[in-house]
């Protein structure tokens, strides 16, 4: 009826899509730092597309399964040897070494119907730096059990088409690992971009970035030549979204993630679009990244294709549900 | 302005916007990623509705907000450090304080970790050179022209003065923070008993 931590990895949470609504009082919405995987894991095992499921990052976890159970696990590669983008159906007293990543920096493990937590300001995302929600409000550790919120769901299964031993024979696409690096991410001007000359703005587009080491949920730190701002003057701290990109005093870029401050005094040079996102918190440490300047109105048709993609695959696995 | 202007915008609960967040710099509106068409038309076009409705009224939008705080030495790590660089005695510095009419510019940093306007210029002292690695929960401190109340034990370099026993964020609470932007705040100074027994509660 539950799973067991035999090790936690090296960043193993539980994540929904968030809580909305308490920005104005300092929160951000936190949630799956790629909410598009989660989606899938969750269609995979017939859930909702906001059921919490285990956020792993770069190396996963060690888990036993102390009861039958329907999982799938989402997003990025991991190489040990867990079946990816499908539904596996899980042995009482199965243990799972999910390995290191391969490709891509997070995966999500969902297990059909989710797991018994109490939500916290309406989500069941671990926000870390409030020791909040998810398991105790903390990472999962050695020895930590989580509780399923259903027994039976796991005979969802029999009405899987294509099955194939404990799996399916088909799988989801994974639609927010890159092929190749550096991925392309679409950006708007932020609020500041204009405080920088011509000469720096062209450095910012012209520059392959990379992942620094000491990125987290909150910030990706990025690594490449110092952006230097034309004006000197203070900025008025103001209001921050996920994907801004700040630049600090010192002149190195950090593009804002899921755990994100919700206001910030340093200058924004450009916003990250949101269809974007997700494939931005696909990237490792030492992962490369360009931009590329676009159109608001180019924003808003990227976040529709992207949502359709999303909706299709979903469709898709529904109907091998027999929905 | 902005803050009147942020709960007109909140009250018209589009569900299309979820988050309406004020601060000094601007008001933001956070659209759904599933909103469809541009969101900087369709967020002047909410904001000019507000402004034709006509804005609530400041008194109808701003709480004023008590605040006990305990300025003995033991909360009051920074109360020698002002009162040099101040060139005032600490019982002054304590005065001057709670004497203030503050007001939440903006909530930022972390949650609940509210920005207070309409510290006493005379207080006016520079961040501490190296940042506390922790400061506790409930810290009172002053740097600049502001004051904050920490809402977490977390590292931070302004200069602590007393500590509050009111709990600042409290996500099990219906509302989880203590203070909202554009909220009036007055400190008033308890002793340590009544510190603790506030702290009790």
């Amino acid at each position: 009826m539950s799973l067991r931590v035999l090790r936690p990895g090296l960043l193993t949470t539980v994540q929904d899509l968030g809580r909305h609504g308490l920005q104005n009082v300092g929160l951000c919405p936190g949630g799956a730092m790629d909410p598009v995987a989660l989606a899938l894991a969750n269609a995979l095992v017939g859930n909702d597309a906001g059921e919490a499921a285990l956020e792993i990052t770069v190396i996963g976890p060690e888990l036993e399964f102390t009861a039958r159970c329907l999982v799938a696990l989402c997003g990025a590669e991991f190489d040990g040897g867990f079946p990816h983008n499908r539904p596996v159906l899980m042995e009482a007293g199965k243990r799972v070494r999910v390995g290191r990543a391969a490709r891509g920096a997070r995966a999500y493990l969902a297990v059909a119907g989710g797991f018994a937590l109490q939500p916290v300001l309406g989500s069941c995302s671990t926000f870390l730096p409030g020791r909040f929600g998810g398991f105790k409000g903390r990472a999962l550790a050695r020895g930590d059990v989580l509780d399923f919120r259903d027994q039976e769901s796991f005979h969802r299964f029999d009405l899987l088409k294509g099955q194939k031993n404990s799996s399916v024979r088909w799988s989801a696409p994974p639609l927010t690992l890159a092929d190749r690096e550096p991925i392309l991410l679409h950006v708007i001007d932020g609020q500041h971009a204009e405080s920088y000359d011509a000469a720096n703005r062209r450095l910012f587009l012209d520059t392959e970035w990379r992942i620094a080491p000491d990125s987290n949920r909150m910030g990706f730190r990025l690594l490449g030549p110092a952006l230097q701002r034309a004006a000197s003057d203070e900025i008025l701290s103001g209001p921050t979204c996920l994907g801004s990109v700040q630049v600090p005093a010192n002149g190195a870029p950090i593009a804002l993630m899921a755990d994100h401050q919700t206001t910030g005094g340093y200058p924004r040079i450009a916003e990250i679009v949101a269809a974007d996102v997700p494939r931005l918190a696909q990237l490792a440490p030492g992962g490369r990244l360009r931009f590329a300047r676009c159109s608001l109105e180019t924003a808003a048709d990227l976040r529709k294709h992207s949502r359709q993609r999303l909706e299709a695959a979903l469709r898709g696995i529904a109907m091998q549900y027999g929905k | 302005m902005v803050q009147r202007l942020a709960v007109a915008v909140h009250a018209l609960a589009r569900p299309e916007v979820h988050d309406v967040v004020p601060a000094l710099g601007g008001l933001a509106l956070h659209f759904h990623p599933s909103f469809e068409g541009n969101a900087q038309e369709a967020a002047a076009a909410l904001v000019e509705a507000c402004l034709d409705a006509g804005l609530p009224k400041e008194p109808d939008v701003l709480r004023t907000i008590e605040v006990p705080v305990c300025y003995a030495p033991e909360f009051g790590m920074d109360l020698n450090d002002v009162s040099e660089k101040t060139k005032l005695p600490v019982q002054e510095i304590v005065d001057r304080h709670a004497a203030g009419n503050y007001r939440v510019l903006m909530i930022g940093f972390a949650p609940g970790h509210a920005y207070m306007g309409g510290l006493d210029p005379r207080l006016a002292v520079p961040r501490r050179a190296t940042p506390r690695i922790v400061v506790p929960a409930g810290a009172v401190a002053i740097a600049n022209d502001q004051t904050v109340v920490y809402p977490y034990a977390i590292s931070g370099g302004w200069n602590v003065i007393g500590r509050t026993p009111l709990t600042v964020f409290d996500a099990g609470r219906q509302e989880p923070s203590l203070f909202g932007a554009g909220d009036r705040v007055k400190f008033r100074p308890v002793g340590r008993d009544e510190f603790l027994r506030l702290e009790k509660k």
